[in-house]
């Protein structure tokens, strides 16, 4: 198959560009969600991103908050962003880290107006905002301007066998295109880890991948009261036939095909070093993952599923695929790519590679994914460690 | 050119079964796909969609590979064509 080579994406004031024309109303924190949704309610087209945090943090989990916060808004999938915050000066830092990327982008504080002032004053910004976003149109991109993230979830045997590989494939067509792409789940490639850091395209990647995957498994050493069995492989990994971590990680490291990683990320961290697969430090856990990745800029996800995980993201479009099935059978509504013809040999991996290409085009031109249609809109923060 | 069992890496000790089931005595179509050959073993067990049989015997403390990797270690005997799972495989790492 001639892979396309543009798409029909949204120019950013930045040079990047969007899949999606989003106009969001971010909360600080988390006693501003009443009044980011009160105001998403009021103005129609606009989404919401309420979450638990913003309270109390310090260091390096602060940081991260911010850095979430910031990339989240500063991702090409959104046109305009209003932050809402309980205090005017992390309110304004976060203004001000969006504010860079040109887009428009205006905040409120609660403190001294309440609540109705401020979702009123912030309701008349939000429609100006959205009725702006409103008149911008698709252009051609190339399709370079991709940049595409992967997390597998609920994964069973399949996912190794098929559905993973078929992320690999699509990632060996379209690395050599100038696509930025981005794998994570550090926890889930213990097992696969040495063999992972292999795959760092210099020494100095595979280094700091190691360093940060070790950290990672002393984290868990010190934190687990038994052998992890309830979490690792979870309940629904081993209903699907998956026995250890080893074989899970194994699956999981299918999804980047022959690529090498040119650097490691902090989670929520932007990629720096242009164009190529990038790790990044995550948790395993589906929705915290994605939002990270959507905030270090990632326009377009890739979730290869085997027991049929549903998770979606508010910014960033959420593709699924599978290769069971039975889980195509009876989960049906949640599956945008179905490759489960891999397993009865009707199709083969660079055969499904190409329909996933296909799929990840057309939602990159606008196609609603399943999760969309199904108001998946899960935005979930990383917190490192207890507030203050 | 349909399978019942799919082997990822000719080295592997286990298989994965890719139909909705089978069942014991069954004799079964095997593709290894690292190297696009074909072997055939009869099953033991009933075994479901996804879930592997073992392609020889194994014994506790045996490796069990698949993709050609170590994915844990047998704590009870395997016979070949049994089913292979959390009751005699567990992880070495944690």
């Amino acid at each position: 198959m001639e892979i396309p080579k543009s798409f029909l994406g949204y120019k950013r004031e930045n040079g990047r560009a969007g899949t999606r024309n989003h106009v969001i109303i971010l909360p600080v924190d988390d006693i501003s969600n009443a009044c980011a949704e009160a105001v998403a309610n009021n103005i129609k087209g606009t989404i919401a991103l309420p979450h638990s945090y913003g309270r109390l943090q310090f260091g390096a989990d602060l940081e991260l908050h911010f850095r979430t916060m910031i990339g989240t808004g500063s991702n090409p999938n959104v046109a305009a962003v209003i932050v809402i915050g309980i205090e005017p000066k992390w309110t304004k830092r976060i203004v001000d880290g969006i504010a860079k990327t040109g887009k428009p982008v205006e905040g409120f504080h609660i403190e001294r107006t309440g609540d109705i002032g401020t979702v009123m004053k912030a309701s008349k910004k939000a429609q100006e905002f959205v009725m702006w976003a409103s008149e911008k149109q698709r252009e051609e991109c190339p399709i370079s301007d991709l940049w595409i993230s992967v997390k597998c979830g609920e994964s069973d045997t399949t996912s190794g066998l098929a559905a993973n590989p078929t992320v690999g494939n699509l990632m060996d067509k379209l690395e050599p295109l100038g696509v930025h792409l981005c794998f994570g789940e550090t926890s889930e490639l213990t097992g696969a880890e040495k063999v992972c850091a292999t795959r760092g395209a210099t020494k100095e990647a595979s280094d700091k991948f190691m360093k940060t995957w070790s950290s990672y498994n002393d984290f868990i050493l010190k934190e687990a009261t038994d052998d992890l069995s309830e979490s690792q492989p979870t309940a629904g990994n081993i209903a699907g036939g998956l026995t250890t971590i080893e074989e899970k990680a194994f699956g999981n490291f299918q999804k980047i095909g022959n690529c090498k990683f040119v650097d490691v990320l902090e989670p929520a961290e932007e990629p720096k070093k242009g164009k190529g697969l990038y790790f990044m430090d995550t948790s395993s856990a589906a929705a915290e993952c994605v939002t990270l990745q959507a905030a270090a800029g990632f326009n377009i996800h890739l979730f290869p599923t085997g027991q049929g995980n549903i998770v979606g993201n508010p910014i960033e479009p959420v593709i699924k695929l599978t290769a069971n099935p039975l889980t195509v059978k009876t989960m049906g509504e949640h599956i945008d790519c179905d490759v489960s013809k891999i397993l009865s040999r009707e199709m083969n991996m660079s055969q499904a590679g190409d329909e996933l290409i296909k799929t990840t085009l057309r939602v990159a031109n606008g196609r609603l994914t399943c999760a969309e249609a199904l108001g998946h809109r899960e935005f979930v923060m990383t917190k490192l460690y207890r507030s203050a | 050119m349909a399978t019942d069992i799919i082997i990822h890496d000719q080295k592997d000790n286990v298989g994965v079964v890719v139909i909705e089931k089978i069942t014991p005595k069954q004799d079964c179509k095997c593709w290894i796909m690292e190297n696009d050959s074909s072997v055939n073993i009869q099953s033991m067990d009933e075994i479901p969609l996804g879930h592997k049989i073992a392609m020889i015997d194994l014994k506790e403390g045996d490796t069990i590979l698949k993709y050609g990797h170590d994915i844990g270690k047998v704590v009870k005997a395997i016979k070949k064509g049994e089913h292979v799972h959390v009751h005699n495989v567990k992880t070495k790492k944690w």
